[in-house]
């Protein structure tokens, strides 16, 4: 078997060096016969999925056999652990993960050149350059990071399994999905590259692209919140974002990713930033590559990372000479991109979305700054200093504070000129809504005079409310429009609009579902935790809930052993739930876990929604005493409620138009109403 | 008149100087409060890259230790800086979860504030200068398009407003 994998890596090495080297030696000498070789690089292109397939699938099928004689597997599997995990094993190590990465890019390069017929020429450039960061991943595989490699010597009757931590459900769609989202990045960039090698005309790379990028950043966006889920589900701090370096990885692309997703409809529709664009999506793709140079180089320490190897050099030189052949073709072909119109006025959709961009990107350079500043620091003054979560709470926020309050403005600016009647006059109902809510907060207690957390909660909410109500006025006053044209009702109407432009009002969806995300993140200063030790009859109370001892109780199954705490809940002096948070000690590893319990709960004081989170600590080494720990989180749920309702909005933005959009007679455009664009 | 005015200045003034005093000793001995703040602005030296108060992995073997060790400051009445100024002494710098506001440390927390100010004004420079940018002139006055330019400006006409 594993001598079947290391033949299937060296044979997509060999395809893939060749669709790279044939692919752009035609592109190089067009001519007679360069037709028919760039048809045989597609081709190697596309069988080098079939065989990273067939690596993967024999790592996989080489785990369920808990074939040991694969160092990979001794490392990370074991003779108990559960079917859906010996899945997981593929990207649980470093081996494993950068072939399961082979294997994505390979299956995004194979739906590539499956529908080269869009535009064969383009579609042959952007195959070389898939072809080219796959054979870096294929060099890596074969001679840095050998997912088949043998064991020597004795071979153990068991492996050292899984860690822990990544046994848990989320676990085996996290690092998928994340993946997904790093890799995908590759295609907008293989395109844009393309595009400024042939100097492409005209916009058509961006149209071909633009779905790429929706779906690609929609897998990140799952990717970063299913990692924070799972932080918050398992690591049992009460939290669910701690500014690890690794965490912050997958953030810097997502934020360059998102503001390409806006800047692209300015090249688009008004022919404009196109250099700023060719440089954002080099910049994701980069940012994704220096993510992973980040987790497996060990030059940045992080609880998330791989094992420390050589592997950072090879990522340090693929990341240099990939800006390299970037700065290259980019000096050499600048001229072709030029801007084909000019801003009308500053009081503009144009406007308002290069003040998104740099936002964005100031947003990205900060988390990029914190994630590198030990770094810094060591160079500079000979010692490392902790850049952790307070530095971005202060940092970061009042960045995130401002893209929020252009969340909410940008959709009610026109494109070229918005006149400030017509801005005042969209903007009055909903800024008096977000007034509004922070008068009621400041009534119900918050006070953001006493702490600048409250401050940022405070504005959070405002702002929230703001793009909430301006997201649902943009599609109340769009419906009316329809309805007055139809006579349809205003829901109908507004159902009608939407499938007339998916793209905007799912778009719209995706900013409504990012506020109530700030809306959840917000409650963070108003946690409360209470920890005790507690035997049986115990109580312990936080908030309006009394936590009472029930009992303790011990199980026990091949892949690990387990004690639950039993937790009654009281509110009122009334039983609402029995909680068990958990502690597990795997056997395979001897490592312990803990699994707290949440029960998501109606607020006492507001309409709002709050966590109660009990996490079983252990014993007190002294007394043996077990120790409870309760947080009580407000609005968390509303994280992951956004976040599915950013997915649904990408998805319907996805959806192709359902009636074309036709324009007849000669028609007044309302500015910044259903005529503003999306 | 003059007088009033003074009075009413000076009661502004008591007023404002009360209010600061008031914010500023707010829960100054409220040391549960202390432990939680200093709790959070330090980090678990166990290895775990958490803040301390949130290191909660069993059988830690820094966090219990710190955590009581933070508490005998406390209890001993050492302000914060001193109580930071052990610890940073003891475990060494990277204890402190957030670059210090002098020396070094101050270059973290200013330079994402400058790029911010430095972004704004090339982004209103850029701006401003692509508005004021002149638009080529037109020889023969403005002309009336027709058939397919009519159609080319519809289309154009379209894409911008998408209904």
């Amino acid at each position: 078997m594993p001598q079947i994998g290391s033949f299937a890596l060296l044979l997509a090495l060999a395809m893939s060096f060749y669709s790279f080297f044939a692919g752009g030696l035609a592109l190089a000498r067009p001519g007679a016969g360069s037709e028919r070789l760039g048809e045989t690089a597609r081709r190697a292109g596309i069988a080098t999925f079939g065989a990273v397939l067939l690596a993967s699938v024999i790592l996989v099928i080489a785990a369920f056999q808990n074939d040991y004689t694969i160092a990979y597997l001794l490392q990370h599997s074991n003779n108990d652990l559960p079917a859906p995990y010996k899945f997981a094993v593929l990207w649980s190590g470093q081996e494993g993960s950068l072939l399961f990465w082979s294997l994505l890019l390979a299956a995004y390069g194979l739906v590539l050149r499956l529908r080269y017929k869009t535009d064969a020429r383009l579609f042959a450039y952007a195959s070389v350059v898939i072809a080219a960061v796959q054979l870096f991943f294929l060099l890596l595989l074969n001679f840095a990071a050998h997912p088949f490699a043998m064991v020597t010597g004795n071979i153990p009757p068991d492996g050292n399994g899984l860690n822990p931590l990544l046994q848990y459900p989320e676990m085996v769609i996290h690092p998928p999905m994340l993946y997904l989202g790093y890799v995908g990045f590759t295609i907008p960039f293989a395109f844009a590259l393309g595009a400024l090698v042939m100097k492409y005309p005209g916009e058509k790379w961006i149209h071909i692209t633009r779905r790429w990028t929706m779906v690609t950043w929609m897998f990140l966006t799952c990717g970063i919140f299913l990692g924070a889920h799972w932080a918050y589900s398992v690591l049992g701090w009460g939290g669910y974002w701690g500014w690890d370096p690794v965490e912050n990885a997958s953030l810097m692309p997502w934020l360059t990713g998102t503001a390409f997703l806006h800047s692209v409809m300015m090249q688009e529709k008004r022919g404009m930033l196109k250099i700023w664009n060719m440089w954002l999506v080099f910049a994701t793709f980069w940012l994704a590559i220096l993510g992973t140079f980040l987790t497996r180089s060990g030059i940045i320490s992080s609880v998330h990372a791989f094992a420390q190897s050589t592997i950072g050099d090879w990522f340090l030189w693929f990341l240099c000479l990939s800006l390299a052949i970037f700065v290259y073709f980019f000096v050499k072909n600048k001229s072709h991109l030029k801007s084909e119109h000019k801003l009308e006025s500053l009081i503009s959709r144009e406007s308002s979305f290069v003040f998104n961009n740099l936002l964005f990107v100031l947003a990205c350079f900060t988390v990029l700054w914190g994630t590198w500043f030990p770094k810094i620091s060591e160079l500079f003054q000979g010692s490392k200093v902790t850049v952790g979560a307070p530095f971005y709470n202060n940092v970061a926020v009042p960045v995130a504070l401002l893209l929020l309050l252009l969340t909410a403005v940008g959709p009610l600016l026109a494109w070229r000129r918005t006149s400030v009647e017509s801005l005042k006059r969209n903007f009055l109902w909903p800024a008096l809504g977000a007034l509004a809510v922070g008068v009621l907060m400041v009534i119900f207690g918050v006070r953001p005079w006493t702490d600048i957390a409250y401050l940022y909660a405070l504005m959070a909410a405002m702002l929230g409310v703001l793009v909430m109500l301006t997201v649902i006025s943009e599609f109340v006053r769009g419906g009316r429009v329809i309805s007055e044209k139809t006579g349809q009702n205003l829901f109908a109407s507004m159902v009608h609009l939407w499938h007339r432009n998916t793209r905007r009002y799912g778009g719209y969806v995706v900013h409504f579902g990012v506020a109530v995300v700030i809306m959840g993140i917000l409650g963070t200063p108003f946690n409360r935790d209470v920890e005790k030790e507690m035997a049986f009859g115990d109580q312990m109370t936080i908030g309006p809930y009394t936590l009472v001892c029930q009992s303790y109780t011990q199980d026990d199954n091949p892949n690990y052993g387990n004690e639950w705490a039993i937790l009654n809940v009281f509110r009122g002096g009334k039983q609402i739930t029995t909680l068990y948070p958990e502690r597990r000690v795997y056997k395979a590893s001897n490592q312990p876990q803990t699994i707290p319990r949440i029960y998501p709960t109606v607020s006492e004081d507001f309409l709002l929604v709050k966590d109660l989170y009990v996490v079983y600590e252990g014993k007190n080494q002294d007394t043996g005493r077990p120790i409870i720990k309760a947080h009580l989180n407000p609005m968390v749920p509303w994280i992951w409620m956004g976040w599915l309702i950013m997915v649904f909005g990408t998805i319907v933005a996805l959806v192709p138009n359902a009636v074309p959009v036709r324009v007849t007679a000669p028609a007044r455009v309302e500015p910044a109403t259903v005529g503003a664009g999306d | 008149m003059q007088f009033i005015q003074g009075r009413f200045r000076s009661r502004i003034l008591h007023v404002l100087v009360l209010m600061v005093a008031m914010f500023a000793f707010l829960g100054a001995g409220d040391q549960d409060a202390r432990f939680k703040d200093l709790g959070h602005r330090m980090m678990c030296t166990c290895g775990c890259g958490q803040i301390l108060l949130e290191c909660n992995h069993v059988g830690c073997t820094a966090s219990d230790r710190m955590r009581g060790e933070l508490i005998a400051a406390l209890d001993r009445g050492d302000n914060d800086d001193l109580t930071l100024q052990s610890f940073v002494q003891k475990y060494g710098p990277t204890v402190i979860a957030a670059p210090s506001t002098t020396g070094f440390g101050r270059v973290a927390w200013i330079m994402p504030f400058l790029a911010l100010a430095l972004g704004i004004i090339l982004t209103v420079y850029l701006v401003r200068a692509w508005k004021n940018k002149p638009a080529p002139a037109l020889a023969g006055g403005i002309p009336t398009p027709h058939g397919t330019e009519l159609d080319h400006f519809r289309e154009q006409a379209r894409r911008e407003t998408d209904l």
